[in-house]
């Protein structure tokens, strides 16, 4: 367990918290394979938070499952994911399990189902630290009250049953159980969806307070790019397997380089902006099957402002900025001729970036 | 596509399939069921059987003509070991025990049919209107069904077929009185679990009475698991019906496996050790049950609740 | 902005809850649920109300009580003008007219009937029979789905959770009602979809004249459609007004801290987080049913006001009125922000 809390900051030799390189996920159906990550490369530094937003069949959940090995046994998965400089998919289980304890921990959508519903919250959480850490019962206990403190529960719900808490405290029990043994990455799905508006208000507070406080590497999937917006320093947004664009929350938000990117963003419209009053923005079409294996942009078909080139170019992430990335061929110098119109559709149901105005 | 009979509209969305690039999920789903029915073991050879028992019993005034069941006008030794032209020897009367069993399959079947069939039938209305409602009706259902569920089975069958006078029918009813209480709490879970589901919201607020949701909604989705149950209860039913007609309630008149087990015994094949007339339509009862219940437990394989309530 | 946002509510109104009571009471704990406790509001002709609030505030569940699915204890559901019958003759006659839109669309739509049928269920269930193929066509096209003829003989979970939902839309639409209520219709929706089904609630408003009330969670969903909003809380309704004023201009405390948490789209105003989850409806505090969340409440516990908070209930909101309304004490005479509030609204005294 050597390593784990060590920091991994900076360059040189010191590898990454988390380092994907061309991650791929199929299953085979029948006798179609369905391709559900297309070979991604991410880097999430420690102390970090990463986004990753998408739509449903994007590939975002397979593609944080297979961080920790936690997909079925039907899926085929190659690539490296390196966590601090090991391979987690070429790791014996022993190793996996050491890491899941201790190094990298999850949260789910689902905080009733990922709870034990017959322990208390307390037990739930001292478990991890008394396996692994041998400290005594009374110490344990002490650890998870003060977690608990730490996620904003009273200690006075130490000795609860999960079905006596409610939506918002079960998920921030789960927070606390992920804690329990200082991970240095936690990965959290669609942590705040079945939550109440309030409530989801609370827990993204709660997360942002743990990864600043913390030094803690987070990566968050969610298909609301706003919730991400509020926790991670950078977003990646998915679409059929890949990442289509990537960079600095504040950039990708206010100046998307992907029209897919910038269809998401429009879906929910900023109150008091006159563009957006009785003009809901959709994005017209259904994203590619799975199986699919032409070539060209795979968004090509929805896209508003697509080109020729479009059809049979290679797609792969180009940069688009300082820190940025985009897979759209308009960032390239040779297509960059109209760019300005990008995200310009003529009846006006996409807004043009420039025009647009999160900020107020 | 202009005005034209409702009737004939239907027909023709019916045949508007093709703009869909695959055949609609009703016709693809039944096939790909049968084809897995019919690759598992107990479903195949449940099948087997049961086409051989059935076949045997459609077919039985083909093998066995009425004249050689008729005690008055055959001519066989008495009480006889299997010999040439009577392969399963021959009762007491001189009939062959071969051509009882064959013509006995056609009275138990029935029996064992008709029975299950008013049991479920019974057991799913009030299942169902129990599940539906709620409320008062389904407290007083329940409690009736508590009730049915307390008494002894064949000691009320018995008394029943006593008071009703000895008959098939009155077996019938024996059977249906004392087993329709399964099905109905089946139902009744079953029917709750389906009402909650958006779909029957959406029912009622399109204005559906109790009825039409009853029958348009929920009845669908209950009787593929009514389905397994009465295969199961067929079984079940042809072996009370077998106790029953073995106790003397039955018919005398009417060839049955029961009744033949009924005859044997009271004419001492027991004490003369004629183990040819009364091992056969044991054997025959028990070929039909495991039959029916290899059959039932492959459809329960196949349709289970849970992948059932996934689609 | 079309004309109808302008119009008054009055006698043009197509549905209105009057101090409508729904309560529901289990078994186990003595005090029933107060669910939907007085409320007033009134839906008008081609006109798109939303009806915004937290899970368990009772949203949901006035929307079923203005379907006739849901049954009140006290108050009364108008229709064209006047006061729903619970006998079932009535019952169905209402039905025809206001259609209720699902939240899950993929659970909405019975798995084993295809598109064709799913449609004409509602039509067959009121003997309109004649022309069925052509009812059905239309409302499909109406509803998006174009050619209709592609989609008659296809299953739910052959669609995608948009067209599923134009679906459940097209199969309201094929009664002609002149209200559609919607429960959460897009929350369950991808991104992309959403936009889509929004608008096209907001085309059938435009084409057919067809009124809306959409409940939702998320107040971005009023600004995209919404004519008017209603902010719900615990049973009862705490600010209503135009989409303009409400969201732009909250009056009431609860309202603001909901505009305040929507999260990366956040305005000027600071974060104010509301600590805990809404009460039990069985158990709803005394005086404002608010005070013991409010922010403006401890802020202001010196206040003589703050008595009125914890004693008196804030008179319930009328529905007949064409100026912004808030059940709230301090909101009478102008919060600290906002001086200039209308005097119309919230009368405490």
């Amino acid at each position: 367990m050597s390593g784990t809390h060590e920091p991994a900051e900076g360059a040189g030799p010191t590898p990454p918290l988390l380092e994907i390189s061309d991650l791929r996920v199929s299953y085979e159906v029948g006798s179609r394979s369905v391709k559900a990550v297309r070979g991604v490369d991410l880097l999430v530094r420690s102390g970090e938070a990463l986004g990753i937003a998408g739509e449903s069949g994007s590939g975002k959940s397979t593609l944080v499952m297979s961080f920790l090995r936690l997909l079925p046994a039907t899926a085929t998965v190659t690539g490296r994911v390196s966590y601090h400089g090991e391979d987690i998919l070429t790791m014996n289980w022993g190793r996996v399990r050491a890491v899941r304890w201790a190094g990298a921990s999850m949260i789910f959508q689902g905080a009733m189902s990922a709870l034990n519903p017959v322990r208390t919250i307390a037990t739930q959480i001292s478990e991890p630290i008394l396996l692994h850490e041998k400290v005594s019962p009374r110490t344990a206990r002490a650890r998870a009250a003060g977690l608990l403190s730490d996620v904003g529960l009273p200690a006075t719900r130490l000795d609860a049953y999960p079905h006596e808490l409610s939506g918002g405290q079960r998920q921030r029990a789960m927070i606390a159980m992920a804690l329990a043994c200082d991970p240095d990455l936690i990965i959290a799905d669609e942590p705040t969806t079945a939550l109440d508006v309030m409530v989801q208000a609370q827990i993204l507070q709660l997360l942002k307070d743990l990864t600043a406080n913390r030094s803690v590497g987070l990566v968050m999937i969610s298909h609301d790019l706003s919730v991400l917006a509020e926790v991670c320093d950078r977003l990646a947004v998915m679409y059929a397997g890949s990442i289509c664009e990537i960079g600095p929350t504040g950039e990708v938000r206010t100046d998307p380089r992907h029209p897919y990117s910038a269809a998401l963003l429009d879906a929910f419209p900023v109150i008091g902006d006159p563009a957006s009053r009785r003009q809901p923005r959709g994005l017209p079409g259904d994203p590619p099957d799975a199986t699919a294996t032409a070539p060209g942009c795979p968004f090509a078909p929805r896209c508003a402002v697509v080109m020729p080139s479009c059809a049979d170019h290679e797609i792969e992430l180009w940069p688009a900025g300082p820190q940025r990335q985009s897979s759209c061929l308009r960032v390239l110098p040779e297509f960059a001729a109209d760019r300005p119109n990008v995200n310009q559709r003529p009846d006006g149901a996409m807004a043009s970036v420039t025009e647009r105005n999160p900020g107020r | 596509m202009t005005d034209s009979v409702p009737d004939a509209v239907d027909a023709r969305v019916a045949a508007s399939a093709p703009p869909l690039g695959r055949p609609p999920a009703r016709f693809a789903g039944l096939r790909r069921r049968a084809v897995q029915f019919f690759t598992m073991p107990t479903g195949f050879f449940g099948a087997a059987i049961l086409v051989i028992v059935i076949g045997t019993a459609l077919f039985a005034p083909l093998i066995v003509s009425p004249a050689d069941l008729d005690v008055t006008k055959v001519s066989g030794p008495s009480l006889n070991p299997p010999l040439a032209g009577y392969p399963l020897g021959t009762d007491q009367a001189g009939r062959s025990v071969l051509d009882l069993v064959i013509w006995g399959t056609r009275s138990s079947l029935v029996v064992g049919l008709i029975a299950t069939a008013l049991t479920v039938v019974v057991g799913t209305t009030i299942g169902l209107v129990a599940g539906h409602y709620g409320g008062w009706i389904s407290r007083l259902l329940m409690q009736v069904t508590d009730w049915f569920i307390a008494l002894p089975g064949l000691p009320l069958a018995i008394s029943l077929a006593a008071v009703l006078g000895q008959g098939n029918a009155s077996i019938i009813i024996a059977i249906a009185v004392t087993s329709w209480t399964g099905t109905a709490r089946l139902v009744r879970a079953q029917t709750l679990a389906v009402s909650a589901r958006p779909f029957v919201e959406r029912a009622k607020a399109l204005g559906a009475g109790d009825g039409q949701v009853m029958r348009r909604q929920i009845l669908p989705s209950v009787v593929p698991i009514v389905l397994v149950t009465s295969t199961l209860k067929i079984a079940d039913s042809i072996l009370s019906a077998a106790t029953l007609t073995f106790l003397g309630l039955g018919n005398p008149m009417d060839v049955s496996w029961g009744s033949i087990l009924n005859s044997a015994l009271g004419q001492g094949a027991l004490t003369a050790g004629a183990w040819w007339y009364l091992i056969p339509p044991g054997v025959a009862i028990l070929i039909v049950v495991l039959g029916f219940t290899l059959c039932g437990r492959a459809l329960e394989t196949i349709i289970n609740p849970r992948t059932e309530t996934a689609r | 902005m079309s004309a109808a946002a302008i119009e008054v509510p009055g006698p043009a109104d197509v549905l209105e809850a009057r101090n409508l009571r729904v309560t529901f009471s289990s078994r186990r704990s003595a005090a029933p649920a107060r669910a939907v406790d007085d409320v007033n509001l009134a839906l008008g002709r081609a006109e798109i109300i939303a009806l915004i609030g937290e899970s368990g505030c009772g949203k949901s569940t006035l929307a079923r009580a203005l379907v006739g699915l849901v049954k009140p204890q006290g108050g009364q559901v108008i229709s064209q003008g006047a006061p729903l019958k619970y006998s079932k003759a009535a019952l169905r006659q209402h039905r025809r007219s206001v259609q209720l839109v699902l939240q899950d669309p993929a659970g909405a739509l019975n798995p084993r009937h295809t598109v064709y049928d799913l449609v004409a269920e509602g039509p067959r269930l009121h003997g309109l029979t004649g022309n069925l193929y052509e009812r059905v066509c239309t409302a499909l096209t109406q509803a998006g789905l174009r050619p209709p003829e592609q989609f008659l003989a296809r299953y739910p979970h052959q669609l995608s959770g948009g067209q599923q939902q134009r679906v459940v839309i097209a199969g309201a639409l094929a009664l002609e009602p002149s209200v559609l209520v919607a429960d959460e219709p897009v929350s369950s929706l991808d991104a992309s979809a959403r936009g889509e089904v929004l608008r096209l609630l907001i085309d059938l408003r435009d084409t057919l004249g067809l009124s809306a009330l959409v409940v939702s969670h998320d107040l971005g969903l009023a600004w995209n459609i919404a004519d008017r909003v209603a902010v719900m809380y615990l049973g009862r309704i705490v600010e209503l007004g135009t989409v303009e004023e409400v969201l732009l201009r909250p009056q009431h405390p609860y309202t603001r801290a909901l505009l305040s948490i929507l999260p990366g789209r956040r305005s000027a105003q600071t974060l104010t987080l509301l600590q805990g989850e809404a009460p039990d409806p069985a158990a709803i505090p005394g005086g404002c049913r608010f005070h013991p969340r409010c922010p403006l409440y401890a802020e202001k516990a010196d206040d003589p006001r703050a008595q009125w908070c914890r004693e008196r209930d804030p008179q319930v909101l009328p529905a007949l009125s064409d100026s912004h309304l808030v059940a709230c004490h301090f909101a009478a005479s102008g919060a600290p922000d906002n001086p200039t509030a209308p005097p119309a609204s919230a009368v405490g005294a």
